[in-house]
């Protein structure tokens, strides 16, 4: 999934007619006062962090400025700040609007239901986690005739609005839902949405673009996510690769039975440390490449454990065998083999010829691999 | 028909001149499938291992009769393929592709839906009822005819579960991969009744994962509807929390869609919930050898 900063978010906002602050992102304390001074953000105005978590209000990531000084002395203080992992390295200046009510409103994926979902609540501003269920309206959306207007005058009922800021949210659903189904989003969220004046202003975007929709998508392409630089290499080779904290590597192909071998592991007291699911694949080199991949993370061992179906066992044999030669003598480590399914003989074979054993018991294997990242402690 | 296949389900491959569906066509007729016809659009008039090929699904089914579709076609032109075999009278279309945008998969499961046909998957391993039919996927050497039917939400842990039961000696009515996607044709609780009902089916094993709620769904339904003995694995309990879907994802679940309140609510509906993937057959041998002793 791409997340989007707010500033991108809100780029989308301006792109399909959601009304927002007058704002700039600035990337200097310099570009923020001139930005101010110029007027082209208007003052007084609010300077905020563009990082991914959230909280950024109680965490001094958003501070207030009344003239182009205080707007450079707010960027200053915001830029390269550590916020919960991130580093600031731009910021939004948007002019200060005096406030009405606050309200919450987003557009997800009702799984169960197989539906879009309207989520609105007149309590905007706070965690949505934190409001009380008797007070969101969960509003279903059937993707063939769309949002319907009488779906959105019951959000609008439901947020208490009428009049000219129920025709403003009117038109603000509709065209968050045709954001929400044309950029491919898994989730757009406003909040907090402002009543401002006789209107609405989206104060905050929070829009999460699906992965699987690249395809169509390629201006979302280069937008880098939180991931580990090793991280982004699996991802340019396709390849299922996620950093814990322990110290075993796990190879395996599918999420399921991915899931369920860092289960047996943690179950035998192992601790893994990078997980790499090999998916479905018939090419050795992808095999290769993936397990140098885990090398360069430096586990203490590494658990190989392939149910062979559209990944045949010799296929992942051959690809292990060949990576092996590849790895430089001192960074080499204890690897543990479990491989069976289709052509499960002659994949052992291959291995075998390596020096490489294949346990046929998961418990078995995982108690040996748990074993062997101990012993080269 | 035992649970959606048997052995008057004729199959046609859309997508079959591609590398998987070639490799798959070959496996399913190894498994004793009737696959009759292939479609890949511009390649009509060829075969692929002795099966027809067409250049669309409607002229298969009318030369063929061909009555399920087994879809390999890459997921950007998925949705099309799926609205073509629904269009040409198909009603079980099992999905192998994977990466499906879920709003693409949300048009594919209503349309189909409309129409009468079931969708199983996407990013599925299909449906396989072992000395009858295969559509999919899954690995020909893990099954063994038997009455254990399996319901699964994953791919290669469920070829990893049914070939621990073959191991131990006893066999598959029907499997169902159900597809990890967001979005999928045929949920757990859309799978069970069939299961509840099919006569060749004595106890059943379902195998979850953490994320969404399908699994405490299909407790609810088993407390009220299953009578077959369950056996459960919810992969994934010592997985780190997933963010998927961020904040308004978390207010739909509201606390559930963990493997806890996954593992407490079949626990609940009366299934007996398997710790690790090894223990599943050791839970159903015990479970058919008291069955086999009334």
């Amino acid at each position: 999934m791409v997340k989007l900063a707010e500033w991108r978010g809100k780029e989308l906002f301006r792109k399909y007619g959601v009304p927002l602050p007058i704002g700039q992102v600035a990337r200097t304390p310099a570009e923020a006062e001139q930005l101010t001074r110029s007027g082209t953000v208007p003052l007084p105005c609010v300077v905020k962090a563009q990082v991914l978590a959230g909280g950024r209000a109680k965490g001094g990531a958003v501070r207030f400025a009344n003239t182009p000084e205080e707007a450079r002395a707010a960027a200053q203080g915001i830029l390269g700040l550590e916020f919960k992992g991130e580093t600031v390295k731009e910021v939004l200046l948007e002019q200060k609007l005096a406030l009405g009510r606050e309200l919450y409103l987003s557009f997800t994926l009702d799984r169960s239901a197989r539906l879009p979902i309207l989520i609105v609540s007149a309590q905007g501003g706070v965690e949505i986690e934190s409001v009380d269920d008797a007070a969101i309206a969960r509003i279903p959306v059937d993707p063939f005739p769309g949002l319907a207007a009488y779906e959105r005058r019951r959000a609008a009922q439901e947020l208490g609005l009428s009049g000219p800021v129920a025709a403003s949210l009117d038109r603000l659903l509709s065209a968050l839902w045709r954001l929400f189904q044309q950029e491919d989003a898994e989730l757009v969220e406003i909040n907090p949405l402002a009543v401002v004046g006789e209107g609405l202003v989206a104060l905050d975007a929070k829009v999460i673009i699906e992965d699987d929709a690249g395809f169509r998508h390629p201006e979302y392409s280069d937008i880098r996510d939180d991931r580990t630089p090793l991280e982004e290499i699996a991802r340019e080779k396709e390849i299922a690769f996620v950093q814990l904290d322990g110290n075993i590597g796990v190879i395996a192909n599918g999420a399921g039975l991915t899931m369920a071998t860092l289960d047996v592991l943690k179950e035998f007291g192992g601790n893994p440390g990078v997980f790499l699911d090999l998916g479905g694949t018939d090419d050795p080199k992808k095999v290769t490449e993936a397990f140098l991949l885990m090398a360069q993370a430096k586990p203490r061992a590494v658990f190989l454990n392939i149910f062979g179906g559209v990944t045949r066992c010799d296929t992942v044999a051959k690809g292990l065998v060949a990576a092996m030669d590849q790895v430089p003598p001192g960074e080499r480590f204890p690897l543990v083999a479990r491989i069976r399914g289709n052509n499960e003989r002659e994949g052992i074979e291959i291995l075998r010829a390596a020096g490489i054993t294949s346990i046929p018991s998961l418990k078995d294997s995982a108690q040996a691999v748990v074993a062997a990242a101990r012993g080269s402690a | 028909m035992t649970v959606l296949v048997d052995a008057a389900t004729r199959v046609v491959v859309q997508g079959i001149t591609g590398h998987q569906g070639t490799v798959h066509t070959r496996q399913m007729k190894l498994f004793g499938t009737a696959v009759v016809a292939g479609v890949t659009p511009g390649k009509g008039g060829t075969e692929v291992d002795g099966v027809p090929v067409f250049d669309a699904v409607r002229e298969a089914v009318d030369t063929t009769q061909a009555n399920a579709a087994c879809i390999f076609v890459p997921a950007p032109y998925a949705k099309d393929a799926l609205i073509e075999s629904v269009d040409a009278g198909i009603r079980l279309a099992v999905v192998v592709t994977e990466h499906i945008p879920f709003h693409d998969m949300l048009v594919m499961y209503h349309y189909a839906r409309s129409k009468g046909t079931r969708i199983i998957g996407p990013n599925c391993p299909g449906i396989a009822s072992p000395g009858k039919a295969k559509v999919g996927i899954i690995p020909n050497v893990v099954f063994r005819p038997g009455r254990v039917g399996v319901i699964s939400r994953s791919g290669t842990l469920t070829y990893e579960i049914v070939n621990g039961i073959t191991e131990h000696g006893l066999g598959q009515s029907t499997c169902i991969g159900l597809g990890g996607d967001p979005v999928v044709g045929t949920s757990f609780v859309d799978a069970l009744p069939l299961f509840q009902a099919d006569p060749e089916t004595d106890l059943l094993v379902m195998v979850g994962e953490i994320g969404g709620t399908a699994e405490e769904e299909a407790a609810e339904y088993i407390h009220g509807h299953v009578t077959k003995p369950v056996v459960a694995y919810i992969a994934g309990r010592s997985a780190p929390p997933g963010k998927r879907m961020g904040h308004a994802g978390a207010i739909i679940t509201r606390g559930r869609g963990t493997a806890e309140s996954k593992v407490a609510a079949l626990e609940k509906a009366g299934a007996q919930v398997a710790r690790f993937p090894y223990e599943v057959p050791e839970m159903v041998a015990a479970i058919a050898a008291r069955q086999a002793r009334r």
